[in-house]
């Protein structure tokens, strides 16, 4: 480090810009990281608090829209609950619908129809549970949008009440919409177009749109064995995240850019090191003369590429964390410190790769350039 | 004569392959004992540089031998001509070939270093004031003149305690008064030290501080007079 420390010193314009890229691109991974992690929550959160372990859809449906496109017969929750190392299976129903509160502001909803008495049927934190015929319990942004406990809610075209009776702790939304769960047979009359006061159709209360199963605590379920009897398809929790509208194209994209601006720094860090190391071959060259060991120049150029990628990544971090904190709450914007620590080390560790094939070129300066005018 | 100085005996060294093959040293020999300040002169290309080169064990002859007390420079191993160089060996540079980065002091504290002698990098300020840069310790070369460079540069190449100091043109870049400085410098470090020294250098004028002088015309070496 002792050369390193005083190259550091001296080149300090040269180094500084170098540390500003490798800042900012920190700053912008931070931000997209967070963007990523909100929006991972603005379209699964309501799925990933559902205490289920996968979902048996309508054999054959498109993986991508399966919440919207599957119908099944309720039946097959009984086939399902007769599966080993099943704790528990209850009928699911989504729906998104638009609807008007009491004061007439539109509000979108993802309906999630389940039994009351079901393991489905969530917590509350402010209000009362499921129970109520047309009752609803709404994620806690939908209360942070402006609903209250107590509202009504008319959804469109069809013009069925629904009251809102109580509301969740946490986020659960499902493709940017907020999440409102319902009794299941309310759920079938809605999704069946049925008014208010006319007569239900035959077979509207047999239609789910899938079953939600839960596997005793740390067991596996064979699925393939449970669709054959059931005559389903079934997704695990995390797979059915693709099946929330916009899901995997959304994630998809950021992900791509990530990885992007983690090949830019890698290659602006390798450049960089590149154009120092050669500009610095005569120098190179005296200390080999000299009898440099080429491992203690090699250590040393590593030292400095590694203290110039932790401080300008740190900076950079620090930056972007105080930044995203800034964003206000209609973006959807979550930091999560883990995400957050994976991308810092995945900056540090590919930097220095980069720095490191520029500056193993120190092996090959011939000492011999030191002498007479060959310098 | 000697089994602690430098002893090169026929040595030659031939560039390019086949019958296209052009000598650059043409059997060399050459003895410098502890304390002599052997000089070097002769026209440019006349292999001068190459014989610092293969004394220095930057570069294996073609034929012949090369010990420094005692110890082989032709090894075919480039990291353990590498140590020899850093235990046994100290070069001076043209216009002293300091490092940017570095104060005076700095430059002779890094060799002391990574030569495992880091005892001795405290040693480096009391060099600095043996070549009379005591004063400028903390300067950069930037901040330094020619003459100044030069000392420092001496100063580096002795922090090791070399059996062999090798000087490529040291005054290349100095006026007269400087260069006369810088040789009576070399020559009385070499006495001090007792090292072996070598220089090579196109100026005629500072021989008079030399023990030895020899000429070189096509890789030929003939004592001078």
């Amino acid at each position: 480090m002792f050369l390193a420390v005083r190259e550091l010193r001296f080149a300090k314009a040269r180094f500084g810009l170098m540390g500003a890229v490798v800042a900012l691109i920190a700053v912008l991974v931070v931000l997209l990281s967070g963007l990523s992690s909100g929006l991972v929550n603005d379209g699964v959160s309501g799925l990933q608090r559902i205490p289920a372990t996968s979902f048996a859809f309508a054999d054959g449906v498109q993986h991508d829209s399966a919440f919207s496109r599957s119908v099944i017969d309720i039946s097959a929750v009984d086939s399902w609950k007769a599966q080993p190392r099943v704790t528990d299976a209850a009928p699911f129903g989504n729906a998104l619908i638009n609807a008007r509160s009491g004061s007439g502001v539109e509000i979108d909803l993802a309906l999630f129809g389940v039994p009351a008495d079901s393991f489905l049927s969530p917590p509350v934190a402010e209000g009362a549970r499921l129970g109520a015929a047309n009752g609803i319990v709404v994620s806690q942004t939908a209360i942070e949008a402006g609903l209250r406990v107590g509202d009504t809610v008319t959804v469109d075209r069809i013009g069925t009440r629904l009251t809102v009776l109580g509301a969740m702790a946490d986020q659960h939304t499902f493709g940017h919409v907020d999440v409102a769960y319902l009794p299941l047979r309310a759920w079938q009359e809605i999704k069946a177009g049925v008014r208010p006061g006319e007569p239900v159709p035959g077979g509207t209360y047999q239609e789910i749109t899938a079953v939600a199963v839960r596997a005793a605590d740390g067991a596996e379920i064979d699925l393939a064995a449970g669709d054959r009897a059931a005559g389903t398809e079934s997704l695990t929790r995390k797979e059915s995240y693709g099946a929330s509208p916009g899901y995997t194209a959304e994630t998809s994209t950021l992900q791509l850019i990530e990885w992007f601006l983690y090949a830019i720094s890698a290659l602006v860090v390798g450049a960089f090191f590149t154009v120092w190391t050669i500009q610095r071959r005569a120098e190179i060259a005296v200390l080999r003369a000299m009898g440099a060991p080429t491992g203690y120049l090699l250590r040393d150029g590593l030292a400095q590429a590694l203290a110039l990628l932790l401080l300008a990544v740190g900076a950079g971090v620090a930056v972007g964390t105080a930044a995203g904190s800034l964003v206000g709450s209609g973006i959807p914007f979550a930091l999560s410190a883990p995400a957050i620590a994976v991308a810092a080390l995945l900056l540090l560790v590919l930097g220095l790769a980069g720095a490191a094939v520029a500056i193993v070129r120190i092996a090959t300066v011939d000492p011999l350039t030191a002498l007479g005018a060959n310098r | 004569m000697t089994d602690t100085g430098l002893v090169m005996r026929g040595v030659s060294l031939r560039f390019g392959d086949g019958d296209d093959t052009v000598p650059a040293l043409d059997g060399v020999d050459l003895t410098v004992a502890p304390g002599q300040f052997v000089a070097v002169v002769g026209p440019s290309g006349a292999g001068k540089s190459s014989l610092l080169a293969v004394a220095g064990g930057l570069t294996i002859p073609t034929s012949g031998s090369v010990t420094l007390a005692g110890r082989d420079m032709t090894v075919p191993s480039a990291q353990a001509r590498a140590t020899l160089r850093r235990e046994f060996v100290g070069f001076v540079f043209q216009s002293g070939n300091l490092l940017p980065a570095l104060t005076a002091v700095d430059q002779i504290r890094l060799p002391a270093r990574f030569g495992g002698h880091g005892s001795r990098a405290r040693e480096a300020v009391h060099l600095l004031g043996e070549v009379g840069m005591a004063h400028k310790a903390n300067r950069r070369p930037h901040q330094l003149s020619g003459g100044e460079r030069q000392r420092v540069g001496i100063a580096r190449a002795l922090v090791n305690r070399p059996r062999l100091l090798l000087v490529d043109e040291p005054t290349a870049a100095l006026d007269r008064a400087r260069s006369h400085e810088v040789v009576e410098l070399l020559a009385r470090e070499t006495k001090e030290n007792d090292v072996a020294t070598v220089m090579v250098t196109h100026d005629h004028d500072v021989l008079r501080h030399c023990t030895t002088v020899y000429e070189m015309i096509d890789g030929r070496l003939m004592p001078v007079p």
